[in-house]
């Protein structure tokens, strides 16, 4: 075991998540490896420093009143689909750990692929039926208003006809469990998605080309942007439909 | 409207009260934590508990908790979209400037180390870290919740749980040992 595996697991020791075989390791390691082993100490002083009854809050009295008098009369509305969908997404993620067991590591780049293959996801999805745009328009003075009330930001609709790139419309979609804004442009008969949330910091990252399934996914933060450019198309034309996108958004 | 199942939905209702109600403060806490105000966290609160009772025929049983704590940060998501005041991720180095850290007198450095930190001064310093780290201490280290409770609640591998936790202690820890500096070298 190495230190930067023993560094999480020290955790899952503190808090009893780990089997006895797992332990055993972990403390092994332990003995032999002086970081660790302070490492270890710095967890457990902060538990001790966290005193949980004194950090909890206890619901006001008017709030249980609320509810109560709220719930039995409380129309049994139908979930919306979106809702009811959610339901399957979390019980499926339930088995699906119930099956993977403890030691189930997930780096950074784990995460990243995740997204990845919910955005190709979301783009295949965009394709099949009338998924595409809820809202039709050519036009970025209406695409862009649209998005108003709908999504937290309002994301960057930009005219890129003159470029080679026809915008079609726009649509909401979900992505790692967020709606994100989806607006759709075309390429002679390729349709490109492009997907675009708040980012997290304003650091802008340089565009990362990458391929999953005979999808290119162009990816890049911009602006306080985060955006991801998908499509059948080549990755020079994606390439070229990011510049443009962003030469037009720098205007 | 609602009198033509009243029955149903009266039987329903009580079952789901005798069941949902007892985690009230739990739903409650977590609330408080993640919209960082008291009305706020009424509004989620409330919303949660009435979404639970509508998609309450979707639950398969098991522990209630986790379940209705998803439902209760689902709502959280969308109360922060809708008002558009916090994007997960979020750094907070830019507050930390403008909150005075802690001015408590405290014993020398050595005896503060493994000495219980004031309540208030860590409820602060948990406000203070990003929405994700924020939400897995509270449910970690004050609602005991297991790492397999926290993925479902999270909608996260458990892979995942486990290196967030470790970031968030590494961060808290940070945090604290700096409040605790900021007062001692005063």
């Amino acid at each position: 075991m190495n230190c930067d595996e023993a560094n999480i697991l020290l955790h899952a020791l503190v808090d009893g998540e780990l089997d006895a075989e797992n332990a055993r390791e972990v403390e092994a390691h332990i003995v032999a490896c002086q970081k660790c082993a302070t490492a270890l100490r710095e967890i457990q002083e902060l538990r001790e420093a966290i005193n949980p009854t004194d950090l909890r809050y206890t619901a006001p009295d008017g709030l249980r009143r609320n509810i109560k008098g709220k719930l039995p009369t409380a129309p049994a509305v139908v979930a919306n689909r979106r809702a009811a969908l959610k339901g399957f997404a979390l019980g499926a993620t339930a088995s699906a750990i119930a099956a993977t067991g403890l030691l189930l590591i997930v780096t950074r780049d784990d995460e990243q692929q995740r997204v990845l293959d919910e955005i190709v996801s979301a783009h295949l999805r965009s394709l099949q039926g009338d998924h595409l745009t809820d809202v039709v328009s050519s036009d970025q003075h209406t695409v862009k208003p649209w998005f108003n009330g709908r999504l937290a930001a309002s994301p960057p609709v930009m005219d890129l006809t003159a470029q080679g790139f026809t915008l079609l419309g726009a649509r909401i979609d979900y992505v790692d469990a967020k709606p994100v804004a989806a607006i759709v442009y075309r390429r002679r008969v390729h349709i490109i998605n492009l997907f675009c949330e708040p980012a997290s910091t304003q650091a802008e990252t340089r565009a990362s080309m990458q391929s999953l399934h005979g999808f290119n996914v162009r990816s890049w933060r911009e602006k306080g942007i985060h955006l991801w450019a998908v499509s059948d198309i080549s990755p020079d034309e994606l390439s070229e439909f990011g510049e443009k996108f962003a030469a037009a958004l720098g205007q | 409207m609602a009198g033509g199942t009243g029955l149903d939905d009266g039987g329903k209702a009580d079952r789901f009260k005798e069941l949902a109600l007892p985690h009230l403060d739990a739903v409650y806490t977590l609330a408080r934590y993640l919209m960082r105000n008291a009305s706020d966290a009424d509004d989620a609160v409330q919303e949660c508990y009435l979404r639970a009772f509508r998609y309450f025929d979707t639950f398969r049983g098991g522990q209630i908790k986790p379940w209705l704590l998803t439902i209760l940060r689902n709502v959280c998501h969308t109360a922060y979209s809708e008002e558009a005041k916090l994007v997960y991720g979020e750094g907070v180095e830019g507050e930390a400037s403008a909150d005075p850290i802690w001015r408590e007198d405290v014993e020398t450095p050595e005896q503060t180390a493994v000495r219980r930190a004031d309540s208030e001064t860590m409820r602060r310093l948990i406000n203070k870290l990003p929405a994700e780290f924020r939400e897995i201490i509270v449910l970690r280290e004050i609602n005991d919740f297991s790492y397999r409770d926290i993925a479902l609640v999270i909608e996260a591998p458990i892979g995942t749980v486990m290196s967030r936790l470790a970031r968030a202690r590494r961060m808290l820890r940070d945090a604290w040992i700096a409040a605790e500096g900021g007062s001692t070298l005063r």
